[in-house]
């Protein structure tokens, strides 16, 4: 269905304005029912694999045989979240994962707005060439450095530990560099040269003056460096190698770990470790939009 | 240089420093490490042997290396253009002009924020052909039903599908695009009688060009490094990544090299050849982006 729908509505001509002389009765449709109509499909098509995960999770094992499948568990099967936090260690899990996303956020957000302000506050030779090597780096992807990074650590004896997922976020990510400097860019330099003449040094005025200042910048970082880090997967992957350090995104796994996998209680687990996000979103839904846009600016 | 010059030098230096060691220790430093250790063989454990350029000779006659870069490929130039046009399309619906836009930008945005492993999932249920929604509703159509993860012919194809459910991110930035075009080019094109789907030709696209650029670049970055869907839907203990290795991505064969054959100095090599296709892609991609790039919005 989603492909099907998804090349449908990419043939529809979506109307952007509606014509102007158009009949009252005509324009009514084009421009308040039609696009209404598009956009509650569009939504639905999204929704749909949510919506199915959502009433997979609440069937119970001889309802997940049935064909054709039931749209809504005729038992509501409550139990399959008990059961789903028992199967593997979920609790355990989700703590490994609370913990490795607190510190890689804290991480990007004491390091990232220190950084943009070394490149953008302060004039000095050569800023703006070693910022464009900065943003140059968004380039490299990570599986390029993942093979000598991995023994670099290995050799320090940080694998199985967190500490190769949370020391890198204290030395910048290019992303969140870029996303502070253009916000630092846009605060005036009075502010600045004012606190100089009051006597203050240079790093007083970045935690005092602007620090307060940048605090829309800074929370759009940490709204994103927490919901990547509740995403990460390739990381704890290789880094982590037993079960008393696994986040969720490796925990899942295991209800696949005897022949059958428990499809149901996957998907209640799923549910539980989706929800932490959607709940960030619709709490700070405009840092979330202002911090996407800031992205566009260049490419 | 004056004083001042040298003090802010001093100062501006102090700021970056962290970036400028975590540049050099995780970046650099890594990046070149992994060129030595790519003429190595070397287990991860004891000390790396030297064999010459024997890794990279071994890339040319590997024939599971020609499939990863293959099926990386095939999931790219597949995966690039389609993840474009839909989030364009998505970018318009969310600009439409109807009172309760912002549940539907919700909707439509939200799936690109949830966590890839935890998507695959739903999308193993969700198409799975006994209890999965999607394949009731093809046999209710009357069309044949698929195995999207079991079915080598469609495992990539279903990638591609399924990151579309993260098109809401880009659209985001395509939605700012759009918004970012003055409405008088929009009524003068109007009074010359151009219709929508002329002025969306004439008008739109010419002007969010840039954005597209910013799509692509940030799509072929992704695409090359595409590995979680197919670790899950493998099954990262499987011998083979997939039905008939069809999910064998290449991120997915220098880990496996690296973390489960222990043959880390083949995988450093196979990941500084990934390094020299993302620097060659990319320079290519905004070569060939000097052509129709418009940059006369401000």
């Amino acid at each position: 269905m989603a492909n099907e729908a998804v090349t449908t509505s990419m043939k529809e001509p979506i109307d952007v304005g509606g014509p102007v002389h158009a009949q009252p009765v005509r324009r009514f449709l084009s421009r308040r029912v039609v696009p209404r109509v598009i956009l509650v499909l569009m939504c639905l098509l999204y929704i749909a694999p949510f919506y199915w995960m959502v009433s997979t999770a609440f069937k119970s094992p001889q309802e997940m045989t049935v064909f054709p499948p039931s749209f809504w568990p005729h038992v509501v099967a409550w139990w399959n979240f008990r059961a789903a936090v028992t199967y593997i260690p979920f609790f355990r899990f989700f703590l490994n994962s609370v913990l490795i996303t607190a510190g890689m956020t804290i991480g990007a957000v004491i390091s990232n707005p220190l950084i943009a302000y070394g490149f953008s506050r302060i004039e000095w030779p050569g800023r703006d060439a070693l910022f464009y090597v900065a943003v140059a780096t968004l380039f490299i992807p990570f599986p390029v450095v993942m093979v000598a990074l991995f023994d670099i650590f290995s050799k320090l004896h940080w694998v199985n530990t967190f500490l190769p997922l949370i020391v890198p976020t204290f030395f910048g990510q290019a992303f969140y560099m870029f996303l502070v400097r253009q916000f630092l860019m846009g605060l005036p330099k009075e502010l600045s040269d004012a606190a100089t003449i009051d006597g203050a040094n240079e790093f007083q005025i970045f935690v005092r003056v602007i620090l307060p200042l940048a605090k829309p910048a800074i929370a759009v970082v940490a709204i994103f460096a927490a919901v990547n880090a509740w995403n990460e997967f390739l990381t704890p992957l290789i880094y982590l190698n037993s079960d008393r350090l696994y986040p969720l995104a490796i925990g899942l796994q295991f209800y696949r770990a005897t022949h059958d996998v428990e499809f149901n209680l996957l998907m209640a687990a799923s549910t539980m470790v989706v929800i932490p996000v959607i709940v960030l979103f619709l709490l700070f839904q405009r840092f979330f939009i202002e911090g996407v846009t800031v992205g566009s600016v260049k490419g | 240089m004056t004083r001042t010059t040298r003090a802010n030098l001093r100062k501006g230096l102090l700021f970056v420093s962290p970036w400028i060691f975590g540049f050099i220790a995780l970046q650099l430093y890594p990046i070149a490490y992994s060129l030595r250790l790519g003429f190595t063989r070397y287990s991860g454990m004891g000390s790396a042997v030297n064999i010459g350029f024997r890794n990279f000779v071994r890339m040319i006659h590997d024939p599971l290396f020609a499939q990863s870069l293959y099926n990386t490929l095939y999931y790219t130039i597949l995966a690039v253009p389609i993840g474009v046009v839909v989030a364009i399309v998505l970018a318009l619906a969310m600009n439409q002009k109807v009172r309760e836009v912002s549940v539907y930008r919700a909707a439509l945005y939200i799936p690109s924020i949830l966590p890839i492993f935890a998507l695959t999932f739903v999308w193993v249920v969700f198409t799975n052909p006994k209890y999965g929604l999607l394949s009731y509703i093809f046999t209710v159509v009357g069309l044949p039903s698929i195995d999207w993860i079991g079915d080598p012919h469609y495992t990539k194809l279903s990638i591609v599908i399924l990151a579309q459910l993260g098109a809401g991110g880009p659209a985001l930035i395509f939605l700012a695009g759009l918004r970012a075009i003055p409405a008088e080019l929009y009524d003068s094109a109007e009074i010359d009688g151009a219709g929508s789907f002329r002025r969306f030709f004439a008008i739109t696209l010419p002007l969010i060009t840039p954005v597209i650029l910013y799509d692509i670049i940030l799509g072929l970055s992704l695409g090359l490094q595409v590995f979680t869907q197919a670790y899950i839907i493998a099954g990262g203990s499987s011998n083979t990544a997939g039905p008939l290795n069809s999910l064998l991505f290449y991120v997915f064969y220098v880990f496996k090299n690296a973390f489960q054959y222990t043959e880390m100095g083949y995988a450093a090599a196979l990941s500084w050849f990934l390094f020299l296709i993302s620097i060659v892609i990319a320079l290519g991609v905004f070569r060939w982006a000097r052509h129709w790039v418009h940059y006369e919005m401000h």
